[in-house]
């Protein structure tokens, strides 16, 4: 299909593209890698009077390092993440993460911000950044606005993200000592969405895990904490986490429902199966050391 | 027909038959310099879109076309009235398929619309966008309609009958009956019940169905660009339908991605751009977009079948017995009709073995779902699954190695000619020899020891045996008989230029898999001419001879048979010249690397430039009374055999994740006999391509359909086809029974390889399974279903 007609700008700076985007609001869309938005214009799923295509932005598109985070541009592409040095030193999870994401020409164009503003439930660095405990900058014309990753994710496809706003920048806590992240997901194919998948991130010792962030991702319609998983963990020695509080405990936590890939009953056993994994992975990551 | 002889061409040392040749194509396609039909721009073109029922079975109540005929750059908004006055309706069933009987079809739905996808109104605008701006104008009031989904439950009693003229939702129904099967049954050591699924699922085209109708009516002649397998079918249908004379109807097929039977068949959409030009006077184009390709392209294979099996406590299968149900969608696929996957699942089942009890029963239904009909490996998948699995579960029933099991029942190599059970003829197939060489390429005996040591550490693997039986080279009785406008032979000119090369025109049709290479080395063969020489043309009803076209693995064995004939038919005429020209007997010379030589000392004598040179330019210098032919036809189409027989044998080792239910592939190996190998490399392709589609179909690709008759799954985001790094390394082997029919001996390789991939992968999932007492018997073999088959979930 072809996509209905709009009209289509390309700022040259942050300040024109947020012009646009106050004069247009909500008959307006941004463009940034296009892997998603393409797609929705193409089969009439989605339109819009004004594209307003940021790619010509170069202050979102930078990786850097301050004191106690990093902080990536909106348009930063997968793949600069992928190789990034800083985000391999202080981010690991997100290099976990992002071969998991389509494939190499999806990574090559795909970008952070669009990735989050998308809020795909079944995305996987919605689930790291809220994991990671990353906050978003949100810019307007003459403000702006810090908002912590799991307040942005409100729905399927929604966040809160306003017509009038561009998400420039997302800032993300530098790893500190001690702390481990782990990432598991499954897949029908390596290329494509995950069923399920979940994103770790925690302090690990010899006899526990705290601090963890356990956020999983294609059972509901947000990424989601699980908070009753995380202090049945929590409140243990790693090496003896008792399995049936652990499953009830993700029962209560996640919500997965049926679609095309599989059914609810499968993407809870999923969760079951990955959250088993994490364990493994912090007990042996730990006996590394 | 002979065999190959000592003196024969096609055999001698230098021979192009059985070489690994590049393909002449390939370097253009890759440098992006092909000729798709969307490439196709013509002056006063226009494009068609197409409004589609969103509905799976709804009256039509009435179109309101007045906005959309003012929108910006509308040409023409037509409905199935307007439609219906210049394009006949169809009934897709064949005389040969006794009972048969399906409803008028229409280019666009008059009255109502009987799947979601069925085009209803055509909005032709002076660019696809603007079409499809328009399209959203268009307000149809709909009357929704209960819908029939589910096969089985078409027949009941309160079911909706789709087309009250039918009576019912009945489309067709088969029995057989060989042998006794009673009896073996009565004194069977092991009856093995089983009831299989698999599930729809369709050919995805790389390039989507696409055709530009160009109707001139200064001469009343209609050129069609279409991407499709058959140009001289399509010329008869769209000729008939729209009424003009077949010779004012001229097909050109340039360039095809993909085809695998999707563009075998007519399709309304196709029909009414072809209309739409008639009725305009100008070049109309169509090209289906990717969602509308899965809500109308042809689906295939879904069926269910209640399976069973007898077998004598020492392994000897006794019995076979089947019970198929099919649902096809609201219409019968024309001309080929939706019954043929049925019939050959009725003809085919059991046919590689040696049982001769054999009963089964087919049943063909209407439903409210996209049309099925022929894709790639019409029916073999099915055959195989129920088969192999079949024999399988007799093998775990009396504790028989699989293995063991096929080697006691095959139909042994020394047997032939034969027949099956069902009364297929064989003229002579290496079941055993293949078995034979399957054990040793895939290491079995190792394998069982790797699998064994695997249980011990908790990893569950399973290796899959499937045997297969493979229709091709199909003669008149697969259509022609019925009275279908599909012919079965197909011919081929070659004629001598006067630089002393050679052009190839021919009736198959290229569409990526080699077709023209192996019929430019054909002919080099035959005539003794280098490849760089020959150039081939295919798709042109206005100029290559009459023929089916590419379908039912026919292009190597029938075409290559009249590219063959023909070519040997030119070398003779040359030989008379050069004769003429050398005062010496046409038997002495000979053709070898573009020169007439000796036949005995190799000694050239004159190069095939000079022939062209003297016969074109001074003709003159020859007799009076003789007038050289550079030019020769010639006509195949096999006689004796209603098809050619191929088998072979696919094993693969795989791993099953028991807590994620994934697979992974650890070993693939295909033996296959497709006769005469013409192109190693193009055969390995073709079954290794095969293969995939064939993996698709096991573990990933389901339309999957809710019970308002959706389509649920109409993306390729959702729609899962196998990816690169989803298919294993292919290893293929072969073994040669050329078939004597023919000078080449070429049998059909291209649907080998998607006919016994899920029987494989079947079998060495439930071998993998057998320890945890599951067994997955529906396809795809997706992990949900191999997680609840062992109770994990
Ligand atoms: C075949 C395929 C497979 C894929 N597989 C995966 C996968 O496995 N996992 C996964 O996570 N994703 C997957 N994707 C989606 C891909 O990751 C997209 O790139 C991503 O969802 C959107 O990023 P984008 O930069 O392309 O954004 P776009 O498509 O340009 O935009 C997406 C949305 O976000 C909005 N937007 C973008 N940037 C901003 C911004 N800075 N401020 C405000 N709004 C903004 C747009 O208006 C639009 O609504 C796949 C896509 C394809 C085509």
């Amino acid at each position: 299909m072809k996509p209905a007609p709009f009209d289509y700008v390309k700022p040259a700076s942050l300040e024109e593209a947020l012009e646009l985007r106050r004069r247009h609001g909500a008959e307006s869309a941004i463009l940034a890698g296009g892997q998603s938005l393409v797609p929705d214009f193409n089969q009439r799923l989605r339109s819009t009077e004004t594209v307003i295509d940021i790619n010509g932005l170069s202050a979102l598109s930078s990786i850097e390092e301050s004191q106690d985070m990093i902080s990536l541009g909106a348009i930063s592409r997968y793949r600069e993440i992928e190789t990034s040095a800083l985000v391999a030193e202080h981010a690991p999870l997100l290099k976990m993460a992002i071969p998991e994401i389509g494939s190499p020409a999806i990574r090559n164009r795909g970008t952070i911000g669009g990735s989050v503003s998308m809020a795909d439930p079944g995305a996987e660095l919605p689930a790291c950044l809220c994991a990671l405990g990353a906050n978003f900058e949100l810019a307007r014309a003459g403000s702006k606005r810090m908002i912590a990753a799991q307040n942005f994710f409100t729905g399927r496809y929604e966040t809160a993200l306003d017509n009038d706003e561009i998400l420039t920048r997302i800032d993300v806590p530098k790893n500190r000592v001690g702390f481990r992240s782990a990432f598991h997901e499954i897949a029908r194919r390596k290329t494509g969405y995950a069923m399920c998948g979940v994103a770790a991130h925690g302090k690990v010792t010899h006899q526990s895990v705290q601090n963890l962030k356990m956020v999983f991702f294609g059972t509901d319609d947000t990424p989601m904490l699980a908070v009753n998983t995380i202090s049945v963990i929590e409140g243990c020695a790693i090496n003896d986490v008792p399995p049936a509080e652990l499953d009830a405990a993700l029962s209560e936590d996640l919500h997965p429902s049926d679609d095309t890939h599989g059914s609810a009953k499968l993407r809870m056993h999923y969760a079951k199966v990955l959250t088993r994994r994490v364990l493994a992975q912090f007990v042996s990551a730990h006996g590394e050391e | 027909m002979t065999n190959a002889s000592n003196d024969n061409h096609l055999f001698r040392p230098n021979s192009y038959i059985g070489r690994t040749v590049p393909r002449p194509n390939a370097k253009r396609l890759l440098n992006g310099r092909g000729n798709y039909t969307d490439d196709t721009k013509l002056p006063r073109m226009v494009h068609v879109a197409f409004l589609r029922s969103p509905y799976a079975h709804a009256r039509i109540n009435k179109i309101d076309k007045n906005q959309a005929i003012k929108a910006p750059g509308v040409v023409a908004v037509v409905d199935g009235h307007d439609i219906a006055e210049v394009c006949a309706p169809w009934v897709g069933v064949l005389a040969h398929l006794e009972g048969m009987k399906s409803a008028e079809q229409h280019a666009l739905a008059i009255e109502k619309a009987s799947w979601e996808g069925e085009p209803v109104v055509a909005i032709v605008a002076s660019t696809r966008a603007l079409a499809e701006d328009a399209l959203e104008l268009i307000k149809v009031e709909w009357d929704i309609l209960p819908v029939v989904t589910d096969m089985e439950a078409a027949l009941g009693e309160d079911a909706e009958i789709i087309h009250e003229s039918l009576g019912d939702n009945l489309a067709w129904r088969r029995t057989m009956d060989a042998g006794d099967v009673g009896a073996s049954f009565d004194h069977a050591a092991h009856i093995i019940e089983e009831r299989y699924i698999s599930n729809r699922h369709t050919g995805v085209c790389p390039e989507s169905r696409s055709i530009v109708a160009d109707f001139n009516s200064a001469d009343d002649q209609m050129t069609i660009y279409q991407s499709t397998q058959a140009p001289h079918m399509m010329q008869s249908l769209f000729a008939k339908h729209i009424g003009l004379d077949t010779h004012k109807v001229r097909v050109i097929c340039n360039d095809v991605g993909g085809a695998y039977g999707i563009k075998v068949h007519a399709y309304p959409d196709e029909f009414a751009t072809v209309a739409l030009s008639y009725m305009l006077g100008r070049p109309v184009k169509f090209v289906a977009d990717r969602r509308e390709s899965f809500l109308s392209d042809i689906h295939a294979r879904d069926h269910r079948i209640d399976t069973r099996v007898a077998v004598t406590a020492n392994g000897e299968i006794t019995a076979f017995e089947i019970d198929d149900w099919t649902g096809v969608g609201p219409y019968s696929a024309y001309p080929r009709t939706s019954a043929m996957e049925a019939l050959q699942v009725l003809n085919f089942t059991g046919g590689q073995y040696r049982n001769r009890n054999y009963k089964g029963r087919a049943t063909v239904v209407y439903q409210n779902k996209t049309p099925m009909s022929q894709y790639r490996a019409v029916g073999h998948p099915i055959v195989t699954m129920i088969t192999e699995g079949m024999v399988d579960d007799a093998a775990r029933a009396i504790g028989m190695d699989p293995l063991e099991i096929r080697r006691r029942n095959l139909i042994a190599d020394d047997a032939y000619p034969t027949t099956s059970a069902s009364g297929l003829p064989f003229e002579k197939l290496s079941h055993q020899a293949s078995l034979d060489k399957l054990e040793k390429m895939i290491n079995y005996a190792e394998l069982r020891k790797d699998q064994a040591a695997a249980r011990e550490r908790g990893v569950y693997r399973g290796i899959g045996i499937a045997t297969f039986i493979e229709m091709t080279n199909p003669g008149v009785a697969s259509y022609g008989v019925g009275g279908a406008p599909i012919t079965a032979q197909d011919g081929a000119t070659v004629r001598l230029d006067a630089n002393g090369n050679t052009t190839v025109a021919i009736g198959v049709t290229e569409q990526g898999q080699g077709s023209e290479t192996i019929v430019a080395q054909c002919v080099a063969s035959a005539l003794g001419i280098t490849l760089d020489s020959i150039k081939v043309i295919t798709g042109d009803t206005d100029v290559t001879p009459y023929g089916g076209g590419t379908w039912g693995s026919r292009g190597a064995g029938i075409a290559g048979e009249a590219a063959v004939q023909a070519g040997k038919a030119l070398r003779e005429n040359i030989l008379e010249v050069a004769a003429i020209m050398l005062q010496t007997d046409a038997d002495s010379l000979d053709i070898c690397e573009n020169n007439v030589i000796n036949h005995r000392d190799g000694e050239v004598r004159m190069p095939l430039s000079e022939i062209g040179r003297i016969c074109y330019f001074r003709p003159d210098t020859l007799p009076p009374d003789f007038q050289a032919e550079l030019v020769a036809t010639r006509h195949y189409v096999p006689r004796q055999y209603p098809f050619a027989f191929t088998n072979g044998v696919q094993g693969c080792y795989i791993e099953v994740d028991i807590e994620t239910g994934l697979i992974a592939f650890k070993k693939y190996c295909v033996v296959e006999d497709c006769g005469r190998v013409i192109n190693p490399q193009l055969v390995d392709e073709q079954i290794r391509g095969g293969v995939v589609q064939g993996i698709g179909g096991a573990l990933f690709e389901e339309c999957r359909y809710n019970d308002r008759g959706e389509l649920l799954n109409g993306t390729m985001s959702n729609y899962l086809l196998p990816t690169m790094t989803d298919v294993p390394d292919i290893e293929v082997a072969h073994i040669e029974t050329p078939t004597s029919e023919s000078e080449l001996g070429a049998k059909g390789a291209g649907e080998a390889g998607t006919g016994a991939a899920a029987a494989a992968i079947m079998n060495a999932i439930n071998d993998a399974l057998s320890p945890l007492g599951g067994k997955v018997t529906q396809q795809p073999f997706t992990p949900e279903r191999i997680l609840s088959a062992i109770g994990k979930i």
